[in-house]
């Protein structure tokens, strides 16, 4: 049903990109779940986290990430299968099989020591946009945080989409499960303080969030990229470069001097 | 034979001058062999302070030099300002571009911290419009490497680096939705906001 309709409005250019500010129309309850979010994240998750990178050695805490990594990559193949991404499947079988293998069952990530192709780590999201359907608006998920509703589409199907979860049995999923729990606890134990910059020193963490996630989200899909920025040059040319740029001090800069939206650049 | 001579002389004058007439085009023209040597010298300085294992206070006095020296900071701190540098006058545009600087060493300075061990290495440039766009991995131990990107221009007058793009976030464009976040805080006030900026990061 929702896939219907997300697929409905395929074709054209995706106006959340394009159109320049984020499309953000729930933004009043994004911004109470954000605040949730944060005030989950100092009682909860960043003492908990903080507690397990502690009190985990580093290269346990890396082996229990390989170990999650490598069984979501199955998952990541059967997203390239429906993207017709047949060398990015081809690599990241590659990868399972090095991992699993020599890798002793994807504890040690053998495949990036040896340089193979990094991993593609495709999503449902990814599948999604290369099918066309729009990013549509941003939304700040509790307890999951930042989001967009084609990636969190996306995310709902990938519990359906990763055979690991149909192969493991009873007590083995809990086991996978608690892996990947424990790769969420390292990357926010060891980017402690990059997370705390963003969510408690921003002026608006709100917004910061907001514009970091989406432009990584769109890195990470293939969407926008670099090649999409203005020339942040032209917008000097426009009138006052000339007048002593080294002092910065040029006064007049043209009206449509890039704006206050980051996102169409 | 004088006249030959003369000729030889002509000749010789004549290549002389071509060679210094194209001289400044080949030293200074940016082009994607120059816009890589000078990443891989920026990178190299990076890496140098990371292996340092010197205090904070120590690495971010040293990457604000670095920024200094790489980057074209009164562009990306007049785009980070954006339509507000239009009523900002001289004197508070050289503040705040000063005040800038401090900021975003202070700020990206201190997360150094966490690439300890880690390595940044140039892997390839490609043109993009008028820039050259320098792609790097930072190795991380036990981690997948990261991407990042220096987007080098001339157009300044010399070749410096504009924004630096990690996963896909850019140094720039955040910093705009910072700044903008900030100059709201203080009700637009460019006075207010440099006094902050200050402190900040």
């Amino acid at each position: 049903m929702i896939l219907f309709a997300l697929l409905a409005a395929c074709g054209q250019p995706d106006p959340a990109v394009t159109r320049g500010a984020p499309y953000d129309p729930f933004e009043q309850s994004n911004r109470i779940n954000h605040e949730r979010n944060k005030k989950i994240d100092r009682a909860v998750l960043r003492p908990i986290a903080r507690g397990y990178s502690a009190f985990v050695p580093d290269d346990v805490e890396t082996v229990v990430s390989n170990f999650a990594t490598n069984l979501s990559l199955p998952g990541a193949m059967v997203n390239s299968a429906m993207q017709g991404n047949g060398v990015g499947l081809t690599s990241d079988f590659y990868r399972f099989l090095v991992n699993s293998t020599v890798g002793l069952g994807g504890l040690i990530d053998v495949a990036t020591d040896i340089n193979m192709p990094t991993a593609t780590n495709a999503d449902f999201g990814q599948t999604l946009y290369k099918w066309g359907v729009h990013e549509g608006p941003y939304i700040e998920i509790l307890l999951l945080g930042p989001s967009t509703s084609r990636a969190a589409v996306g995310r709902v199907a990938d519990m359906f989409t990763n055979p690991v979860r149909y192969a493991l049995e009873d007590p083995a999923t809990y086991y996978a499960s608690a892996t990947r729990v424990s790769q969420g606890l390292s990357a926010r134990g060891r980017y402690s303080e990059s997370i705390d910059s963003v969510l408690y020193d921003s002026a608006d963490s709100y917004a910061a969030t907001r514009s970091l996630y989406l432009q990584n989200r769109r890195f990470k899909v293939g969407e926008g990229g670099t090649d999409n920025y203005l020339d942040p040059y032209d917008a000097m040319a426009g009138t006052g470069a000339n007048s002593g740029a080294s002092s910065g001090a040029a006064i007049g800069v043209s009206a449509t001097f890039e704006d206050s939206d980051p996102y169409d650049q | 034979m004088t006249s030959n001579i003369t000729r030889r002389r002509l000749i010789a004058t004549g290549m002389g001058a071509a060679f210094v007439t194209a001289l400044p085009h080949s030293a200074l023209a940016l082009n994607d062999v120059s816009a890589r040597a000078l990443v891989e010298k920026l990178v190299g300085e990076i890496n140098r302070v990371i292996a340092s294992g010197k205090p904070v206070d120590q690495m971010i006095a040293d990457f604000e030099g670095i920024f200094r020296r790489y980057a074209d900071v009164d562009l990306i701190a007049r785009s980070t300002l954006g339509a507000d540098a239009n009523r900002a006058s001289p004197a508070q545009m050289a503040a705040y571009t000063d005040a800038f600087r401090g900021y975003v060493a202070r700020k990206y300075g201190k997360r150094f911290k966490e690439f300890e061990g880690g390595l940044i290495e140039a892997t390839g440039v490609r043109k993009v419009k008028s820039w050259y766009e320098v792609q790097a991995n930072v190795k991380m131990r036990g981690e997948a490497p990261f991407d990042v990107r220096f987007l080098v221009s001339d157009r300044s007058g010399s070749d410096l680096f504009f924004d630096m793009v990690m996963e896909g976030i850019s140094m720039r464009l955040s910093e705009r939705t910072e700044i903008g976040s900030m100059l709201d805080r203080r009700q637009g006030s460019i006075d207010g906001l440099i006094a902050d900026l200050r402190t900040a990061g």
